[in-house]
């Protein structure tokens, strides 16, 4: 069984006023094929522990760690986090010149794997996945996320999801900006993976509509950088109802 | 041919300040915005101003490198190339009062006319096959004088063929190339510029395309401290087409500068223009200007143009410039694109998020930029060998951050 930890976290991110910290502290034990959704108030640091986990250099690690069975990822490079098992899809994918999306998938398996796929098999997939998540073919060829409609953007993540097979997967806000269609294309993508793989989930989102199709075990409403409560499911629907009100009194948080 | 084999130079004349001597005015002192074909031309430099750099055709390039090519005397003798013996290709000197010296064009620029008036002969390749072969022509032995050199690369009818000008070593080079395409011909040109670290080449080409006929015009320029290889390719009969491609990748320090000029002279010509380049490393420098001009009588003209630049780092300059003249209304369609994007840390991120490691996303990035480039060469054994030389410019310079 995997075990992701996240154990007493805490980030800080540089701003033109200076240091900021952002997490205080975050605890969280994410099992092999468990689903955890992170939800919480714009502002709260959800989006600051996706990038954290993965190893961007904007975020500053302060304390804590994060290891997967065992080992800290917090002092690996960004790749060595990914080669390891980690994945992150992100809210704004970037556009990459030059590079298309066949060729990127390739060479991302290639890194993962530590060999090249074999052809015949690759490409079966590939298609497979592709068709699944309703992206034409011309995709392949398209250089990697230029021109993509904020869905298409999403598709591709959950793509590179379902090929790359990592053991944990970060979805930080895959669900903003989809209509209803896209939203359930993409949610029997991350579906799919875990019944495929037994991926462990950390489910980012504001909103409970990505829950009705990807169905969490466990829900952690952040506040202020750090866990302020969790419970199951049931939380998640309090939340729609109540909104964030009740855990933002007294917190101080832009 | 002989190995190559340098003949001994003319005494160098010691350096002068530029710019102080006097000389006559050929009416090209200032040039207010003019039509891309009336440009002044003449085959003496004696008739071009002195060059000061603010000129346009000069105004990018780092002067104090190039302008004894453009003032001083050049020594204009032989430098023997080599070139195996290819059937359909024929490679001899001419004499520069031949017949065909000029047919193509005549110098724009005061390092131009330098040249011309200097060189002693011009390397003849005629292509005469109806096969299609290829025809590797290797300049090695320019030396670090100052020199100038003439081509003349002609095509006969319904011609097929693919010629190389492989460039390595020192240079200190003025020269023209002048390709002469005739009716029905299926011509490819590649220059690629290999040069040592030091290297300065000026090069202007000349192409005339005829009837029916088609020009693949390749510049591939990796090496060398300042290579500018500016291509004026002239489309003067109906029919007539050119596929012109460029790729460049400027490390730092290096200056590489091209700029396109396609004259659609007769109707239903048709021109392509992909120029690409990639710069890494502090002053790295590229400039890409690009002109079209379709003149009165090219009715049906189909013509686009583009420069796409890739800056992986900070400390670069990439200019890109297209103008596109049209003095006929009745076009099939003419455009143009010029970007210039950067490789930023956001992306390498993205990458190295999906396992890929920091080196290979980078190579990944520029082999995937450039590799539309390349594959239009049309030689495989030479697109294979540019797709390692890319490769290896990258590491180097990645080496040298």
């Amino acid at each position: 069984m995997s075990v992701l930890k996240i154990e007493d976290l805490q980030v800080s991110v540089e701003t033109e006023q200076g240091t900021k910290h952002i997490l205080r502290g975050v605890d969280l034990t994410i099992g092999e094929g468990e689903t955890h959704a992170i939800m919480g108030p714009n502002g709260s640091g959800k989006s600051t522990l996706a990038y954290a986990i993965a190893g961007h250099p904007k975020y500053h690690v302060e304390g804590g760690s994060v290891t997967l069975d065992g080992e800290e990822m917090l002092t690996k490079t960004v790749d060595e986090r990914a080669r390891a098992g980690l994945f992150l899809a992100m809210q704004y994918p970037v556009e990459v010149p030059g590079v298309s999306v066949s060729n990127f998938l390739r060479t991302a398996k290639t890194a993962i794997d530590g060999e090249a796929p074999a052809i015949r098999g690759w490409i079966k997939d590939l298609d497979a996945s592709m068709q699944a998540l309703r992206m034409d073919k011309s995709f392949r060829e398209r250089n990697v996320n230029e021109g993509f409609s904020g869905g298409e953007k999403k598709r591709n993540e959950i793509l590179q999801l379902e090929l790359l097979k990592p053991k944990f997967a970060v979805l930080d806000e895959t669900d903003s900006g989809l209509d209803v269609d896209a939203l359930k294309v993409v949610s029997e993508g991350v579906n799919r993976a875990k019944a495929n793989t037994g991926l462990g989930i950390l489910l980012i989102t504001h909103y409970n509509r990505i829950l009705r199709y990807v169905h969490p075990d466990f829900v952690h409403v952040f506040v202020a950088g750090r866990v302020a409560e969790q419970g199951g499911p049931e939380l998640a629907v309090r939340l729609e109802n109540e909104g964030y009100d009740r855990f933002l009194e007294g917190s101080n948080v832009g | 041919m002989a190995a190559p084999e340098t003949t001994a130079p003319a005494a160098r004349v010691e350096p002068v300040q530029h710019g102080f001597q006097a000389h006559s005015d050929g009416g090209s002192a200032f040039v207010p915005v003019q039509t891309r074909s009336e440009r002044f031309t003449s085959t003496s430099a004696d008739d071009f101003a002195a060059v000061t750099g603010l000129e346009f055709e000069w105004k990018f390039a780092p002067m104090a490198k190039i302008a004894h090519l453009t003032a001083e005397p050049l020594d204009g003798s032989v430098v023997e190339v080599a070139a195996d013996a290819v059937d359909g290709f024929s490679v001899d000197w001419i004499a520069h009062d031949d017949a065909l010296i000029g047919s193509a064009g005549a110098p724009e620029d005061r390092a131009s006319a330098n040249a011309w008036s200097t060189a002693e002969k011009a390397l003849h390749v005629r292509v005469s096959g109806e096969e299609g072969g290829e025809l590797i022509v290797r300049r090695t032995g320019f030396g670090s004088a100052p020199r100038a050199a003439h081509v003349v690369i002609e095509a006969a009818p319904n011609s097929r063929g693919v010629v190389i000008l492989e460039h390595s070593g020192a240079a200190n080079l003025a020269e023209n190339v002048e390709i002469i395409v005739r009716e029905g011909a299926q011509l490819t040109v590649v220059t690629v510029q290999e040069w040592d670290d030091e290297a300065l080449h000026l090069s202007s080409h000349f192409a005339t395309v005829g009837r029916d006929a088609n020009l693949r015009h390749v510049i591939v320029s990796l090496g060398g401290s300042v290579v500018r290889v500016n291509p004026a390719i002239h489309l003067v009969e109906q029919g007539a087409s050119t596929d012109a491609f460029g790729l460049y990748f400027a490390d730092a320090g290096q200056f590489l500068e091209q700029r396109p000029y396609i004259d659609h002279v007769a109707a239903n010509t048709r021109s392509r223009v992909n120029y690409k380049g990639a710069l890494q490393g502090k002053g790295a420098h590229t400039v890409w200007v690009g002109d079209v001009l379709i003149g009165p009588h090219a009715d049906g003209t189909d013509s686009y143009e583009q420069n796409r630049n890739l800056v992986l780092s900070e400390g670069t300059r990439a200019d890109s410039i297209p103008n596109l003249e049209i003095e006929t209304g009745n076009i099939v369609g003419a455009g143009h694109a010029s970007s210039t994007g950067r490789f930023d840390d956001e992306q390498l991120f993205y990458l190295q998020s999906r396992g890929i490691s920091e080196e290979e996303a980078r190579r990944l990035v520029v082999r995937g930029f450039l590799a539309e480039i390349i594959q239009q060469i049309g030689s495989p054994a030479l697109e294979e060998r540019l797709a390692v030389a890319v490769e290896a410019e990258l590491i180097r310079s990645q080496a040298a951050e």
